[in-house]
């Protein structure tokens, strides 16, 4: 029997019921999720089993929800059944205050670097990781840049308004809070009396 | 920062009473960029390495979360800049993928062209850089002067030569011109003579072969299990290649081979990378064929039709309103792309190039993440030099192709 997203999912059902849940489909490729515990599990048993055989990990990455409490980082896997060519992704989402996940290293050689890089961006904690230090960016660094927190251009500038084009600059970048945002120089030509 | 008192054990017999810490790069010579490696010698031989790469990390994840998609197309160049065409139309591709377009096959031939010209650019580069390191810098002065000519050709469709920012989402910014044309009839006349020479001057010479077989080898298993994609993985004997395996961009409308290797050794390493010079020949001549075969009004189409996403060419911007208006909608960003996740790849010069694009409906991704295969396998490095000689080391660095923009980031 050819292998396909819909015996995956049964496969999957059948092993861990309940904890794998929320399966998509966008553009083709299966995306599912589980609690961030099983994550180990769950990669050795795509890895094992006779059916599913999901041995390549085509990449690990991170991204970061700040609307989302208490599970702001999803961790992303990108798995590839090399012999009957079907791809699934996997994701498991942490809290970003306590963000520990069990490292695939044991399992994929190849999820060394891509989880220090991980972490290097976002400060995921890969538990049991060989060597988790900073990758890219300068060891002294003391924060995660890739987090949504920071944003790349400076937030208080007042001489370049973004209003105009679209999303970026002072608008709701990445769920900002924006009580406190200052002004723009449009918003300010409003008020002025010509 | 780097304590000398660390030193690895040495292996037993060694004569030595402890090992020697060497810094190899970031800037040597021998490197091809900028990479650092802390190696640890016993004599001459390796006892164990330790990479540092990110000096030329530039965030571009990061700065994605802010462009519009056309904007992006130059960050991709920056990758592996050796074959920047290839980046930028699996860019093209991923954004087509997310928003539904579908390209003429006419688009997609030339796609293909330019990929394929792009593949054997970077091939040329790395093999020719294997020469050097070898010790015969005849072969790499001479199939440069075809890079150039490549180059020229990239030059008349988009104007650039190394970062060329080529195409556009749905299609090219203009229909490949004659001279173009004429200099492709030409790379395709001359180059198959040239590669043979050039294979003449490495492939049975006995200094070149006895510097690579057995440098740097890597079983299969271990080469899949290190994320290994592209001719490295090949060169391993798996026989994966994205083109093959989930066609893009019409691949499957092109009869090739894959070449494979064996012994995953800087040997086999400059075979597959040979051997996919001459299929890509094979696809160019192919794609060339079939890109003649339109006639008339089909011959001048060289963008889907999506004017919305499309960006139109300049000079009607300055006389046709409609173009004037998505012109405008385009650049300021008022167009937003639809809320989705998606991942695509191709086969890069180096292996599998992925964009893994998230979009919650705004003008820019909301995240986007590069499948760099440089920067996956160089992690094998250690592994695949240790017990070596310090010169393999250095062949073992430029028969893997390692690309410090792709690596980085």
């Amino acid at each position: 029997m050819a292998l396909s997203n819909d015996v995956i999912q049964a496969r999957l059902k059948e092993k861990f019921g309940d904890q794998v849940t929320n399966f998509e489909e966008p553009y083709g490729m299966l995306t599912f999720e589980a609690p961030k515990e099983q994550n180990l599990k769950l990669l050795n048993f795509l890895y094992d089993d006779d059916e599913l055989k999901f041995r390549f990990l085509t990449d690990v990455t991170v991204v970061h929800y700040p609307a989302y409490a208490g599970r702001e980082l999803a961790i992303v896997y990108h798995l590839h059944n090399l012999v009957d060519n079907i791809r699934i992704r996997f994701k498991v989402f942490t809290d970003i205050k306590q963000p520990d996940v069990y490292t695939a290293t044991g399992l994929f050689a190849s999820a060394n670097w891509q989880e220090r890089e991980a972490y290097d961006y976002y400060g995921v904690n890969f538990v049991g990781h060989p060597n988790l230090k900073r990758i890219v960016n300068v060891e002294e660094m003391d924060y995660f840049p890739m987090r949504k927190e920071f944003p790349l251009e400076d937030q208080t500038r007042v001489d370049k308004d973004d209003e105009m084009f679209g999303r970026g600059g002072s608008i709701d970048f990445g769920n900002m809070p924006t009580e406190d945002r200052q002004h723009t120089i449009a918003e300010e030509d409003k008020n002025t009396e010509l | 920062m780097v304590t000398t008192e660390k030193h690895a054990t040495l292996p037993e017999g060694s004569i030595e009473t402890k090992t020697t810490t060497l810094n190899l790069g970031p800037t040597h010579p021998a490197t091809h960029g900028v990479f650092q490696n802390i190696l640890e010698l016993d004599g001459e031989r390796i006892v164990s390495a330790e990479q540092t790469i990110g000096y030329i990390h530039r965030a571009f994840e990061k700065i994605a979360e802010r462009r519009p998609l056309y904007q992006i197309t130059p960050l991709t160049d920056r990758l592996n800049y050796c074959s920047s065409p290839i980046n930028n139309m699996g860019w093209h591709m991923t954004c087509e993928k997310l928003l539904g377009i579908q390209t003429p096959k006419r688009v997609d031939y030339l796609r293909i062209i330019i990929m394929e010209l792009a593949r054997i650019a970077d091939h040329i580069v790395c093999n020719g850089v294997i020469g050097v390191d070898t010790g015969a810098f005849t072969g790499f002065l001479y199939v440069m002067q075809y890079r150039e000519l490549i180059y020229e050709i990239w030059e008349e469709i988009c104007g650039s030569r190394l970062t060329t920012n080529i195409g556009r989402i749905g299609g090219f910014e203009r229909n490949f011109n004659n001279i173009a044309f004429t200099k492709l009839e030409k790379f395709l006349a001359e180059f198959p003579d040239v590669l043979t020479e050039f294979e003449n001057l490495f492939v049975r010479s006995r200094i070149f072969m006895e510097r690579t077989i057995g440098t740097g080898p890597i079983s299969g298993e271990r080469a899949l299990n290190y994320g290994f994609t592209g001719p490295n993985l090949r060169a391993a004997g798996v026989d994966y290649d994205v083109r093959v395996q989930t066609p893009y961009c019409s691949y499957q409308d092109f009869e090739f081979e894959v070449p494979v290797g064996s012994t995953g050794d800087s040997y086999d390493r400059f075979l597959v990378r040979n051997g996919e010079m001459w299929q890509s020949l094979n696809i160019i001549r192919q794609a060339y064929q079939k890109v003649q075969a339109f006639k008339g009004e089909e011959a001048e189409v060289y963008h889907a039709d999506v004017p919305e996403y499309y960006l139109p060419e300049k000079k009607d911007v300055y006389t046709k309103m409609e173009a004037l208006i998505y012109h405008f909608k385009i650049v300021m960003g008022e167009i937003d792309m639809p809320p989705g996740e998606v991942y695509h790849s191709v086969e890069g010069g180096n292996g599998e190039l992925g964009f893994y694009l998230i979009s919650d409906g705004g003008r820019a991704p909301y995240r986007l993440h590069f499948r760099r295969p440089c920067f996956i396998y160089y992690q094998a490095y250690e592994e695949l030099v240790k017990g070596g000689m310090l010169s393999d080391a250095i062949i073992v660095m430029s028969s893997l192709n390692l690309i410090a923009g792709e690596m980085d980031g």
